[in-house]
């Protein structure tokens, strides 16, 4: 009962959060609602793993925590310097401190 | 595992919880929604990141006990406690290097001009 | 050389947990990526007093705490100003100083400040740190440096850095 109020609680949220990232005005908006979303999913992989009485997920959750977060720094990393491999030509000495 | 406590009370302690973080995350997106700018946005995100999330993680702990699960659930936890500052420093300052500045309330506060990036 | 044990002790610690295996050839695999790892890492040049920080260890966990505390204010603070932003949201930009030695004394501070939600670190520079906070409370608990304080006496003096 009470994962079912969590899952409903993170699902909802993860309503409100989409609709930023849907309306924007900026693309640092949007990255910050997907995110925020990335952290919901964990929790909702999570708290779906203890419903079904299949904590298994638990593995998922902990890959989908190091990619999301991976997944941010390389999308902040593409706005900023337009490439993935080659900041350090592209931008001056301050490539690596993002 | 089988410890000599009633497991009503493990499920009371879910419950305190759970419900909380539940709270703190719904109130953390609406502010997603609500807040004037991205970098007022931040700190709505920040409370689903740290106590929100956290909530929610310590109510799952109580359910599975001593177990491998437990610690899963902690590795999750700490991970997440220790990433999200990094992202969202990351993304403040790409949103300051792309010419975004936060929008202030009170004038004095020309920090950002003075030694800030333009 | 002790952050390469004490790193090899906790990827082997990691490996066990995630997996939970006990059959020796499994174990013998397990025991093989760990060296692969350490050994990668050691040819990054990350393995060292700052990629490893372990001389913070003890002075942290008695850190925790109180940050724990700082950060369940913080997000009553800034649930109050979701729920009713009229007079309470009042954003500001301000310039804290940081009165850390090293780098890694730097970075414990300004994730302190991000962690607690209101306030977020945007900038550091020549130990100043750029701050922006989302309401009066918040900067103002910043202003006080406490957090700047106990950040500091986490760090430690700064010749037992290695």
């Amino acid at each position: 009962m009470s994962f079912a109020a969590a899952a409903l609680a993170v699902l909802v949220t993860m309503v409100l959060v989409l609709v930023r990232a849907l309306k924007g005005p900026t693309v640092f908006d949007r990255i910050l609602a997907v995110n925020a979303f990335g952290t919901l999913t964990v929790l909702l992989i999570s708290v779906v793993g203890f419903l079904q009485g299949r904590p298994e997920f638990l593995d998922l959750a902990l890959v989908y925590a190091l990619i999301n977060f991976i997944g941010t720094i390389a999308v902040t990393k593409f706005i900023k310097f337009r490439d993935m491999g080659h900041g350090e030509q592209a931008a001056g000495p301050d490539a690596g401190d993002i | 595992m089988a410890l000599p406590i009633d497991p009503i009370i493990f499920d009371i302690l879910t419950w305190l919880f759970i419900l909380p973080g539940a709270v703190l995350l719904i109130i953390g997106g609406i502010g997603m929604i609500t807040m004037p700018d991205v970098f007022a946005r931040m700190h709505p995100a920040g409370v689903i990141d740290t106590l929100g999330c956290e909530l929610i993680l310590v109510g799952l702990m109580f359910q599975a006990g001593l177990t491998i699960v437990t610690v899963k659930l902690a590795l999750i936890l700490a991970f997440i406690f220790f990433t999200s500052p990094t992202a969202t420093h990351a993304l403040a300052r790409a949103c300051l290097n792309a010419g975004v500045t936060p929008r202030v309330d009170e004038e004095k506060s020309a920090a950002l001009s003075r030694g800030g990036r333009p | 050389m002790l952050h390469a044990i004490s790193l090899s002790i906790g990827l082997a610690a990691l490996w066990w947990l995630l997996s939970g295996y006990t059959i020796p050839l499994i174990l013998a695999f397990g025991a093989a990526s760990v060296a692969l790892v350490v050994f990668i890492a050691h040819r990054m040049d990350v393995v060292d007093h700052e990629g490893h920080p372990i001389q913070v260890t003890w002075r942290w966990l008695t850190y925790l705490p109180w940050l724990g505390k700082e950060i369940v204010m913080a997000n009553i603070d800034v649930v109050k100003a979701v729920l009713s932003p009229k007079g309470r949201v009042h954003t500001s930009v301000l310039r804290t100083k940081a009165t850390q030695k090293t780098e890694l004394g730097h970075v414990i501070y300004a994730n302190s400040i991000t962690l607690t939600p209101g306030t977020v670190t945007l900038a550091v520079e020549d130990g100043v740190m750029i701050v922006h906070a989302l309401t009066r409370g918040a900067a103002d608990g910043l202003k006080s440096g406490e957090m700047d304080r106990r950040c500091t006496a986490v760090e430690g003096a700064p010749g037992e850095d290695r």
